[in-house]
C-alpha cells in the first residue's frame, strides 16, 4: 500500500498518551509544523522501481514553485546519475500524490497541484525499471 | 563494660538486612507522595512482597567482585595497548565497527546508568528497587570500560573522538539515541519492559553476540575481554528483565493488555535499532560470523519462540509483526548497508562494496534475495566506481516518524517497492516505514509528534546551517577523515603502511 491510502482521522480520537500530570497534551510542541519551515513546506519524492535510491528523498520547497521544477531541476540533478535517466520519457511518466494518481499541471504550483506540507510525490516511468530491471 | 559480643550473622540474614530491611513504610508523609512514578501507568501492584529477587547480592560483596573483575580487564587493556594490539586485527576495516558501537551503544550505556539510578529510587518495592541500583552501576561501569577500551583505537584510528557529541547530533545516531529517550520518558514499568525485557532479554543476543563474537574473530582481544567481564553483569539484567514481566503479568489481570502494548511496541523498536547491528555483521567484519538471518533464527525465532511459549501461561502471545520482522531478516542488513553507503559523506565511519568474496558469501546466506534483489544494486555502483562516477545520494531521506531511519524497507511480500506508511494527526501528516512504526504513533500521537528529526531539523536550520560541510561540523565530524569510503581513508593509508614495514621488518 503506497502512501496516504490507510490514512486515519485522528482528531475526534481521544487522548491516548498516557502522562504523569495531566495537561501533557497542551504542552506537545509539534517540532514539524508548517511554521517552522521558514515559508517552506517538507515534501517527499520517490521514483518507484529505482531503489538504489534508498528511500524517497525530502526538499523544504516553497509552495509556489511550479510543479515543472521538479522535471526541470530537482529530479535531473538528484535522480540523473542513474542509468535509466538518459531514457526517461516524461510524457509516460505516472504521478501520484500523496498515493493518488494524478496528472499534474507543470504550469501551476506545487500548492495548485495539491502538494501540501509533508506530501509524497511518487513518479513510475514504465518500461524503466532500474538497473538491469532490478528495481535497483 | 564490653558490649556482649554477636554472633556473626549467616549470608541469608545478611541479604535480607541489606535489602529489605533497609525499607520502611513512611508515616509522616504518604507513600504515594514518596513514590509518585509508579501508579499512573495502570500497573496495578497488590503485593510487593510476593517480588522474588531474580539473583541475590549485596551491596558490599558487588563492589568487591566487580573491583576484581575490573582489575583483570584493566590488565588486558594495558597488556593490548603496550603491545600494539590494533596490528592484530584482521583488518582495519574491521574497526568501523568498533566506531559504530562507540558511537551507538556506549551512550546508551549511560542512559540507561542514569534511568536505573532513577528506578532505583522511585520504585515502591525494596527488592527491584536494589536490583535497579545495581543495574544502574553496572551501566556506569559499562560505558566507562567500554571507553576505556575503544580509547586505544581512537590513538590511531579516525571517526571515535567526538563520540558523545556526535550521538546528541548525527542522523542515524537519532536512531539508538531516540529509541532510548522514548524508553527513559517512559513511566519505570514501560522502562523495565523496554529495557530489561524486551532489550535486555529478547533480543540481548542480537547486540552482544554479534559484537564480541565479531571481536573475537577478527582479533580485537581487548573488546573480547570487555565482553566476558560484562558478561555476568548481563546474566543479572536478564532475570532482572523475566522477573519484571512476570511479576506484573502475576499481580493483576489488568495489567496484561498493558504489558503485551509495550511488549509489542519495544520487540518492533528494538528490530528496527538492531537493523545497524544486521549490516555490521553482514558487512562490517572482516571475518564474518554469521549472517543476521542466522543469528535471527537462532536467538529469535528459536530462543525468542520457546520463551513466549513459556510466558503464554500468562496470557502473553508472541509480539505483533515478529513474523514481518523475521522476514525482514532476509533484507535488512542489505538495504541499511546501501543506506550507509550512498550517504557516506555524512557518516562517522568508512564504507565500501562488497568484494566478489564476500558478495559470493551473501549469495549464499541470502539464497532468496541477495542475488535477485542486492547484487544487481552493488554491481551498478560498481560499474559506476570503476567509471570514477561513485554513487552519491546528494538529497536527504525521509525518515521515519517512529523509528527515524530513512524509509528504505520494502513492502511485505514485495521486495521491488518501499513500504510507505502515514497517518494524519491534528491535520498534519506523519510518515513510517511500516504498519508497526505507524502502530507506536497511532498509540501514542502526541509522544511521537514531538520526534527531533535530523532532516527536518536541517530544513529548520538548526544544524549548523543548509550545506553538508556546515552540518558536518556541526556533527563535529572532519570531512575527508572520519566519513566516505575506507578506500583512500587516511585509516586505510596507515594501516597500509603498517603491514607494508611489517613486512619489511619479516624480511
Amino acid at each position: 500500500m503506497v502512501g496516504g491510502t490507510n490514512e486515519i482521522k485522528r482528531e475526534e480520537v481521544e487522548m491516548a498518551v498516557v502522562a504523569l500530570k495531566p495537561g501533557y497534551e497542551e504542552a506537545v510542541d509539534f517540532r514539524d509544523k508548517h511554521e517552522n519551515f521558514h515559508g517552506n513546506q517538507v515534501v517527499y519524492l520517490h521514483w518507484e522501481e529505482h531503489l538504489s535510491f534508498c528511500s524517497a528523498i525530502a526538499f523544504p520547497l516553497p509552495p509556489d514553485m511550479p510543479f515543472g521544477a521538479l522535471i526541470e531541476e530537482l529530479i535531473p540533478t538528484y535522480y540523473g546519475m542513474h542509468p535509466d535517466y538518459q531514457s526517461l520519457n516524461w510524457e509516460q511518466v505516472e504521478w501520484k500524490i500523496d498515493g493518488k494518481p494524478s496528472t499534474p499541471d507543470m504550469s501551476k504550483s506545487l500548492a495548485e497541484n495539491g502538494v501540501g506540507h509533508k506530501s509524497l510525490i511518487c513518479f513510475r516511468t514504465p518500461g524503466l525499471n532500474g538497473y538491469r530491471g532490478s528495481c535497483s | 563494660m564490653t558490649p556482649p559480643r554477636k554472633k556473626k550473622m549467616n549470608l541469608k540474614q545478611r541479604y535480607a538486612l541489606m535489602t529489605r530491611g533497609l525499607d520502611w513504610e513512611t508515616s509522616y508523609q504518604k507513600m504515594d507522595d514518596v513514590f509518585p512514578y509508579d501508579t499512573f501507568e495502570g500497573i496495578k501492584i497488590t503485593d510487593w512482597s510476593k517480588w522474588e529477587d531474580p539473583f541475590r547480592l549485596t551491596m558490599d560483596a558487588y563492589w568487591k567482585y566487580q573491583g576484581e573483575k575490573e582489575r583483570k580487564l584493566y590488565a588486558v587493556l594495558d597488556s593490548f595497548a603496550q603491545n600494539n594490539g590494533q596490528l592484530g586485527i584482521s583488518d582495519a576495516r574491521y574497526v568501523n565497527a568498533i566506531k559504530l558501537f562507540l558511537t551507538g551503544v556506549t551512550p546508551l550505556e549511560y542512559q540507561a546508568h542514569r534511568h536505573f539510578a532513577h528506578l532505583g529510587r522511585h520504585i515502591r518495592g525494596a527488592g527491584p528497587r536494589v536490583a535497579a541500583q545495581m543495574q544502574s552501576l553496572d551501566e556506569l561501569r559499562h560505558a566507562q570500560t567500554q571507553i576505556h577500551t575503544i580509547s586505544h583505537y581512537n590513538k590511531y584510528f579516525d571517526g571515535f573522538a567526538e563520540f558523545p557529541h556526535m550521538h546528541d547530533r548525527v542522523w542515524y545516531l537519532s536512531v539508538p539515541k531516540s529509541f532510548f529517550d522514548d524508553a527513559c520518558t517512559a513511566g519505570p514499568f514501560e522502562f523495565f519492559t523496554a529495557i530489561s525485557f524486551a532489550f535486555e532479554y529478547v533480543l540481548t543476543n542480537l547486540l552482544f553476540v554479534p559484537f564480541m563474537s565479531g571481536a573475537a574473530y577478527n582479533g580485537d582481544l581487548a573488546t573480547v575481554t570487555f565482553g566476558f567481564s560484562a558478561q555476568s553483569d548481563e546474566a543479572r539484567h536478564m532475570t532482572l528483565g523475566i522477573e519484571v514481566i512476570k511479576f506484573m503479568l502475576e499481580q493483576h489481570p489488568d495489567n496484561l493488555p498493558i504489558v503485551q502494548k509495550w511488549v509489542d511496541k519495544w520487540f518492533w523498536r528494538g528490530h528496527k535499532m538492531l537493523g545497524l547491528v544486521a549490516m555490521m555483521m553482514d558487512y562490517m567484519l572482516p571475518k564474518r560470523i554469521m549472517s543476521w538471518k542466522e543469528a535471527w533464527e537462532i536467538y529469535f525465532t528459536e530462543a525468542g519462540g520457546a520463551l513466549f511459549e513459556d510466558l503464554s501461561r500468562y496470557g502473553l502471545r508472541v509480539p505483533k509483526y515478529a513474523d514481518i520482522a523475521t522476514e525482514e531478516a532476509e533484507h535488512i542488513s542489505h538495504q541499511n548497508w546501501a543506506i550507509f553507503y550512498q550517504y557516506t559523506q555524512a557518516a562517522g565511519f568508512h564504507t565500501w562494496l562488497p568484494t566478489d568474496e564476500e558478495m559470493a558469501w551473501l549469495s549464499e546466506k541470502y539464497p532468496n534475495t541477495f542475488d535477485k534483489y542486492y547484487r544487481p544494486r552493488f554491481e551498478m555502483w560498481r560499474e559506476m566506481e570503476a567509471k570514477g562516477e561513485r554513487f552519491y545520494n546528494n538529497a536527504l531521506p525521509q525518515l521515519c516518524q517512529t523509528c527515524q531511519i530513512p524509509m528504505g524497507y520494502t513492502e511485505p511480500g514485495d521486495p521491488t517497492k518501499i513500504g510507505f506508511r502515514s497517518t494524519e494527526y491534528k491535520g498534519d501528516r506523519y510518515h513510517f516505514c511500516s504498519d508497526g512504526c505507524k502502530d507506536i504513533f497511532e498509540n501514542e500521537p502526541e509522544k511521537f509528534a514531538q520526534a527531533w528529526l535530523p532532516v527536518h531539523q536541517i530544513f529548520q536550520g538548526n544544524c549548523g546551517g543548509a550545506d553538508l560541510g556546515d552540518v558536518l561540523k556541526w556533527y563535529h565530524m572532519e570531512n575527508g577523515t572520519d566519513n566516505l569510503d575506507y578506500s583512500g581513508s587516511p585509516d586505510q593509508q596507515q594501516w597500509d603502511a603498517w603491514q607494508a614495514a611489517r613486512k619489511k621488518v619479516a624480511g
